[in-house]
């Protein structure tokens, strides 16, 4: 029998199973902590930090973090409102995200995690505006990293749930990237078909489908009209059809 | 010398079939692989990632992100001996630069670059270990150290003449770095020896032989009363990660020595593994005792493979005589072996999960905590992971025992340290000291009377000032792995903390946002403040920009990188604000009107009629 618990989220009481993530024990209790990389069916990596949380105190990733009973975990809070919003600045600032000219708008998580948090108007970060290739070589598939955020959503997608390896992290700290499984996307065995490539797996407009662009024109999408949470994904599966 | 000549492109495939069989195809071995490929081949290029991929059933661009993450691994083929200028702070101030600058010019090779003729490549690197006989290069595996312009134009000349690094050396340092299989011009730098470490006389065996008449509890309630805590610098309980390790069921256990000496300013490390490696040997011995561990692993970092063959030695010479292998010390059912494994430039493998992840053959990223290595590490087996100097201080503790231990340093944190000193001072070297001597007693010790700041810690430390310098090393006040950088009055704090910066962004992995992007924006910043285009709202941004990369970081990197901007902001406010622009003309301080109107001037071929005062059309 796996052990049951309480535990507390601002002032909630939630409960959980023994080996429960924060993360899980709060989204089986309807209580949304902001995440970008971390996304149903894949292995938590705790990498974007936009899931922080306090922990009896103590500041952890709430999607790798285990529950622990009686805790009290802050997630909402002034303090960790400001490191979210400071770190999904960062991550605006890190790559090109022009919202505008984005086919991902009103489908994309950053910008609905960007509303959600509040983030209104130009921040105080420097741009880094990387200049990275795109890669258009696959017949289905365009591949811009200048708009990756390095959740490694597509890398756990296409080793975990399509076995192929196609994904990997490239290089390390600023210059990090994500690469492909030879010299172009074209050269690789993925496939439309695959989950990495599935318009829910890519929370930004790095991975793009051929032939599938703007499927709902911008400002009819789901975050459009509803803020990012529990039970909004990024895409209506209807929609996407 | 005798050229070799370069493999065809079969010969080459060949070659790395060899390899990838000498490590029986296992993907965990792909850093052995990888640094056999790039010391045959100079460089792992796409093809030669293909055929390694092949061979370990993995796909290339995993190798590739292997190959892409290590400074040390080269997708391109460089040249057959690489140059690689410590870059420290103390190697700069005594002139790493111009030693960069001048191999460049002698040698035709730009600074990150290769000849033309494929013979040299020359690169900095973060640090190399060495910044008490600094500047230091490691030219191949060779060191050479107090680089001087006359000595390395000599240098150059022999290299463009065929010398093999190896036989660039003139004469041997002190100790075993003369020993035959070091045959290094590395000193130990040792200025003074304590009680527990340093001291003559120390027996080979005797830690081993009384810790086997007792029994593992008893081990680990000896070493819990010693009050020993990781010298690393976090300084964690070991008796308590000891416990943890063996009482976590597991089919196996692994005991791992971390001598990833990186952080900036220290080398103590580099001192223990060339005097004392059979007592740290010892400490592993007994580690695995207490634990129940089969096998253990030797980190030596990759900037450290000078001192390899003569590691390999200690391990094989222990085998020999029954301390280390099966059955150990004619214990039945006693047996622990350890392999050493060698880095590959990269600071992040210091820390302890980072480490295992190159162990496992992947890349040097930290691993999620929980769970943490004690319960579940290499190979996902508990794993005990102590830095060089606890397993030598734990060998010392089972043969004289906690309470001797315990009679060394302050109540809170017991026995002695060994401190790395460098910096502006007479007496630069490494000192075996009780904990909780204060900084201004450790000054007096290595002659640094002009010190006017102390960083304690290497750039993940503090830094602080001249009215600071009472304070205690120690765990209660200022805790260091070792690491202690002096600087005179005539040093500039700000170019400090910028280079230790770029140090951080240099080594952040980049697996988290906020150590990946963050350290970035910092440095952006502090550029600013130099270039005096910064008011004092930039103090705010810089101190809110510092905690939200220390609160939400996954590791200690990012924990820790903000230290340097914080701790002056706290220690040197007048450093600051000599630097910050008061908004006398209105606009933001960032913005430089007179730089703006400067283009617009040249452009317009006349001055401006608003920003110009003395602007007279005429």
């Amino acid at each position: 029998m796996s052990k049951e618990f309480t535990f507390e989220i601002d002032g909630r009481l939630v409960k959980a199973v023994q080996g429960d993530t924060i993360m899980q024990a709060a989204d089986a209790a309807g209580v949304y902590i902001p995440r970008l990389c971390d996304t149903e069916g894949l292995e938590p990596q705790g990498s974007c930090r936009v899931c922080v949380v306090k922990q009896n105190g103590r500041s952890v990733s709430a999607c790798t973090q285990p529950a622990i009973a009686d805790s009290k975990v802050e997630n909402e809070t002034e303090e960790i409102q400001g490191y979210r919003r400071n770190l999904v600045r960062m991550l605006y600032h890190e790559g090109n995200h022009l919202c505008p000219i984005c086919e991902a708008s009103g489908r994309c998580e950053l910008q609905a995690m960007g509303y959600r948090l509040g983030i209104t108007q130009a921040t105080k970060y420097p741009y880094l505006q990387p200049v990275r290739p795109v890669d258009a070589s696959h017949p289905d598939i365009v591949l811009d990293t200048n708009r990756c955020i390095f959740c490694g959503r597509c890398i756990r997608a296409s080793r975990d749930i399509d076995g192929k390896h196609v994904f990997e992290y490239v290089g390390r700290g600023i210059h990090k990237r994500v690469g492909v499984n030879g010299d172009r996307l074209a050269q690789t065995n993925v496939e439309l078909t695959d989950r990495a490539i599935d318009l829910a797996t890519c929370p930004v407009g790095c991975i793009i489908q051929k032939g599938k662009g703007f499927f709902a024109p911008i400002g009819q999408r789901q975050f459009d009209h509803k803020p990012i949470s529990l039970g909004v994904a990024a895409v209506d599966p209807e929609e996407a059809e | 010398m005798a050229v070799k000549q370069p493999m065809n492109d079969q010969e080459r495939v060949a070659f790395i079939d060899q390899v990838c069989r000498r490590y029986q195809f296992d993907r965990s071995r792909l850093m052995d692989i990888l640094l056999d490929i790039q010391a045959e081949l100079n460089g792992i290029e796409a093809p030669l990632m293909e055929a390694v991929a092949q061979r370990l059933s993995i796909t290339r661009v995993e190798v590739e992100g292997m190959v892409s993450f290590y400074a040390f691994f080269s997708a391109h083929r460089q040249g057959e001996i690489v140059i690689r200028v410590s870059n420290d702070i103390v190697d700069r101030h005594a002139g790493a630069e111009e030693v960069a600058r001048i191999f460049s010019e002698e040698l035709q090779t730009p600074i990150g670059g290769d000849s033309e003729d494929g013979r040299f490549s020359l690169e900095f690197i973060p640090f190399l270990g060495m910044s008490d006989q600094a500047p230091a290069a490691m030219i191949g595996a060779t060191i050479l150290t107090r680089l001087t312009p006359e000595k390395v134009r000599t240098i150059c000349a022999r290299l463009k003449s065929g010398v093999a690094p190896s036989d660039l050396i003139e004469h041997y340092g002190d100790g075993n770095n003369a020993h035959p299989l070091v045959c290094a011009e590395v000193e130990n730098g040792i200025r003074q020896r304590g009680d527990v470490l340093l001291c003559e006389g120390i027996v080979d065996g005797a830690a081993l032989d009384s810790a086997l008449r007792r029994t593992p509890d008893d081990l680990l309630a000896e070493l819990s009363e010693s009050g020993l805590t990781g010298r690393g610098g976090a300084g964690f309980p070991t008796a308590r990660k000891w416990r943890v390790a063996a009482d976590t069921a597991a089919e196996r256990r692994y005991v791992v020595c971390n001598a990833d000496e990186g952080e900036p300013g220290t080398f103590k490390d580099r001192v223990l593994l060339t005097e004392r490696a059979d007592l740290m040997v010892e400490g592993m011995t007994i580690a695995a005792y207490v634990i129940g561990a089969e096998a253990g692993i030797i980190y030596l970092r990759g900037e450290y493979a000078y001192l390899r063959a003569y590691l390999e030695d200690v391990l094989r010479q222990r085998r020999e005589r029954g301390l280390l292998g099966e059955t150990i010390a004619g214990r039945e059912g006693f047996d622990f072996d350890i392999r050493i494994q060698l880095g590959a430039g990269a600071y992040i493998c210091g820390e302890e999960s980072a480490l295992l992840s190159s162990c496992e053959g992947l890349r040097g990223e930290p691993k999620n905590r929980p769970p943490f290595p004690v319960e579940s590490g290499y190979l996902g087996y508990p794993t005990v992971v102590d830095n060089v100097e606890t397993f030598c201080c734990a060998a010392r503790i089972m043969e004289l025992g906690g309470a001797w231990f315990g009679g060394f340093g302050t109540g809170r944190t017991t026995g002695t340290k060994l401190f790395s000193v460098s910096g502006d001072c007479a007496r630069p070297g490494v000192y075996e000291l009780p904990f909780g001597i204060t900084v201004q007693d450790l000054l007096d010790l290595v002659e640094a009377p002009d010190a006017a700041a102390v960083q304690v810690g290497g750039p993940s430390g503090q830094m602080i000032n001249s009215g600071q310098f009472e304070r205690r090393l120690c765990l209660e006040d200022l805790p260091t792995g070792g690491s202690v950088m002096v600087f005179s009055l005539h040093r500039n704090i700000l170019e400090i903390v910028d280079h230790f910066l770029e140090f951080f962004v240099e080594e952040s992995c980049g697996y988290c946002t906020p150590c990946r992007v963050g350290n970035v924006f910092l440095k952006k910043r502090i550029e600013k403040v130099r270039k005096g285009l910064c008011g004092a709202e930039d103090l705010g941004y810089l101190q809110e920009l510092g905690k939200t990369i220390s609160m939400t970081s996954r590791c200690g990197l990012g924990l820790t990188s903000p230290n340097p901007v914080i701790s002056t902001i706290r220690n040197f406010p007048l450093v600051y604000a000599a630097l910050l622009k008061s908004n006398g003309d209105g606009l933001e301080p960032s913005f430089d009107i007179q730089h703006a109107l400067e283009e617009s001037r040249r452009l317009a071929k006349r001055r401006s009629m608003i920003y110009d005062p003395t602007y007279d059309d005429a």
